[in-house]
């Protein structure tokens, strides 16, 4: 593992167990988040991105099995770490920010009495942790902190209850902040304040951002790198720039031109992907996108591609029309 | 054309505490949730209401359904007044106007298969029809395969179970549809699929459409005109290609711009709002978007703007507007 990677992803495979059988909800995921970058995991719903980034901090449900492969942070392996090595991880290390900020904080127990709860393991009286606790609300753009650590979740709006959470999360200085989709439940003008805060807070801070989001346009404006998946694989990654402006895969093409922000003049006939999702009981053989893709021929369908080098340094895709030597 | 729509200074009032502890505290047991708003909308043409959460986009929509009684104020539909209109007025006016409602899945009752989904609106308004043959019919129309008439809510997914919700809003030929957050929590390849959908039937059927949403680009592909709601109120409505070339009202201006681009080097000229939107039970004095208005200057927060038009159908309300008219 080279110096400034934080954590690195090998080989991940994770199955769930279902009534029709094994689901493989992830498969073969090679990853890396570097210290201090903020990295993008896109895709739409059910690729995959949200239980990758749950078994990153070591939540995976109770019917996830790890098939094969590591997650390796700082040489340990989080897939096999024992719950109370977990426990030492989360908090101190890695953090996770909620899609929905509501559910994400105990309803019944003040904010004041929460926050301390989380700062269980650090020296320091009651009044020292209170005043951390006030001081990190304020950072986080809370009016008159000190009075709200005595108010419950339900007193807060949305937008501000998610401002608590990210005040929370990052409360313990941990090295890597995972956030699931923190702007989704949110208005557009709240949704830009908390991108707003999230890049402050990570250039003053410097941790590591996992950024998990469907919304093309929040992760082009946040984040360095970009990861896009598809079906349970990534098929694509490399720097924001890289990705964007020279989409290799043809999924990602196909992904940023049916974005309405990006179709310049208005229409009716929006671009869209053909076809459905392919069902993950029953992985197909070859490129998992290829029943819907408008370039895939015989290889395509018979063989899995590899990932092979695009554009830019870092940039790399999963799709045979980067293959120099084997198109035929 | 002709206007199918007409909402004249309308005005929805919720309860906001028992009347004994309004008299109590000498406040007012009410508030306005809709505090006065005016549009039309023609045959065939596409209104989008824009606004945060709170802004009262919704109860627009359902007093116009008939699901909230308007405390002043008039709508007119294809000429009639409708409202005091009564319950049972009511049940025959949504064969007219039908709703396509915000929660694709929880909308739609998870015992009924689709077929029996789509042609209970037959059943409630009483017409006989062949159900077969209509359900296979408007699912066709949504483009749904015809064996879907067999399978249960749950076994659709987001996008499919949004054209089930397209379907019954079209089973009995509205002439108006209200499509409160049509793409809400579906994927781009889906919202741009639904869109599409919602934009054909129109041109193919000649219905009139009100979108209720909060997602910008949707507004842009597919309505005519748009209005931006602030607290219960229009801060500007217009034809929407003008309002986003040149939004005059400054709230409105920051929504454009609170929209993030797929782009990693758009220039962001980007202007952040302060706070959040006040509530409607204690209404800013003045302009009540002096709060985190950019622009404000000490008039604002005296004085309330009055309606401004840019044109004919193009008006806002701004003491300081961003187009110099």
């Amino acid at each position: 593992m080279s110096k400034d990677t934080l954590l690195e992803v090998r080989d991940l495979s994770i199955d769930f167990g279902t009534p029709r059988g094994r689901l493989h909800a992830l498969r073969g995921i090679d990853l890396k988040v570097h210290k201090g970058r903020i990295m993008g995991l896109v895709g739409e719903s059910g690729c995959g991105k949200s239980t990758l980034a749950y078994s990153l901090a070591g939540l995976l449900a109770s019917n996830g099995i790890v098939v094969e492969g590591a997650i390796f942070m700082d040489g340990a392996d989080v897939t096999r770490m024992t719950e109370r090595q977990l426990r030492d991880m989360r908090g101190q290390r890695v953090s996770m920010i909620f899609q929905d900020p509501m559910t994400a904080l105990n309803p019944v127990i003040t904010i004041g009495r929460q926050m301390l709860d989380i700062q269980y393991r650090d020296p320091g009286s009651k009044a020292d942790k209170r005043a951390r606790s006030a001081a990190m609300l304020e950072r986080v753009g809370i009016p008159d902190a000190a009075a709200q650590l005595s108010s419950y979740p339900h007193q807060f709006s949305g937008g501000m209850r998610q401002r608590v959470c990210i005040a929370m999360a990052l409360l313990t200085k941990p090295d890597l902040l995972i956030a699931d989709e923190p702007t989704t439940a949110l208005d557009a003008t709240l949704e830009v304040q908390i991108i707003e805060l999230l890049r402050e807070l990570q250039q003053e801070m410097g941790c590591a951002i996992v950024f998990v989001s469907h919304h093309l346009g929040t992760v082009a404006e946040l984040c360095d790198d970009v990861t896009v998946m598809y079906a349970g694989e990534v098929v694509e990654r490399g720097s924001v720039r890289d990705v964007f402006h020279h989409p290799a895969h043809p999924y990602t093409q196909a992904l940023l031109e049916c974005d309405p922000a990006r179709v310049e003049v208005a229409t009716r006939q929006l671009p869209t992907i053909r076809g459905t999702l392919p069902d993950l009981v029953k992985v197909p053989t070859g490129c998992i996108f290829a029943p819907r893709c408008p370039h895939a021929w015989d290889r395509c369908r018979a063989e899995h591609p590899e990932s092979y080098a695009a554009t830019g340094p870092m940039h790399r895709a999963a799709c045979y029309l980067l293959d120099a030597e084997g198109r035929t | 054309m002709t206007v199918l729509l007409e909402v004249e200074d309308l005005v929805v009032r919720y309860p906001a505490m028992g009347r004994v502890r309004a008299a109590l505290t000498g406040r007012a047991h009410e508030f306005d949730a809709v505090a006065g708003v005016s549009f039309a909308i023609e045959a065939g043409q596409t209104l989008g209401l824009v606004g945060e959460s709170g802004s009262g986009k919704s109860t627009v929509a359902r007093t116009l359904m008939g699901l909230n009684r308007a405390h002043s104020g008039s709508i007119r539909f294809d000429g009639r007044d409708i409202t005091r209109a009564s319950a049972q007025d009511y049940s025959r006016l949504r064969r007219e106007i039908a709703m396509m409602w915000q929660d694709p899945v929880g909308s739609l009752s998870p015992r009924l298969t689709v077929g029996s989904l789509v042609t209970e609106p037959f059943r409630i308004h009483g017409k006989s029809a062949d159900k077969g043959a209509e359900a296979k019919r408007l699912l066709e129309m949504v483009g749904l395969p015809a064996d879907f008439a067999g399978r249960f809510p749950h076994q659709l997914s987001g996008g499919q179970a949004r054209r089930v919700g397209v379907a019954r809003a079209l089973a009995l030929d509205p002439r108006l549809i209200i499509a409160d957050e049509p793409t809400a929590g579906l994927d781009m390849s889906v919202q741009a699929e639904v869109l599409n959908l919602l934009g054909e039937m129109q041109d193919r059927l000649g219905i009139a459409i009100l979108v209720i949403t909060h997602n910008l680009n949707v507004v842009r592909h597919i309505t005519d005109h748009m209005a931006i709601m602030y607290l219960g109120r229009f801060v500007e409505i217009g034809p929407t290609g003008q309002i986003f070339r040149a939004p005059c009202h400054p709230y409105t201006e920051a929504l454009l711009s609170a929209n993030p681009e797929p782009d990693p080097d758009a220039a962001r000229a980007r202007i952040t709002l302060e706070g959040e939107m006040p509530s409607p039970r204690n209404r800013p004095q003045g302009c009540e978007f002096h709060s985190r208005c950019p622009r404000a200057q000490a008039l604002c927060s005296r004085e309330a703007p009055k309606v401004e038009w840019q044109g004919a159908t193009h008006c806002f309300t701004c003491h300081f507007p961003i187009c110099e008219g």
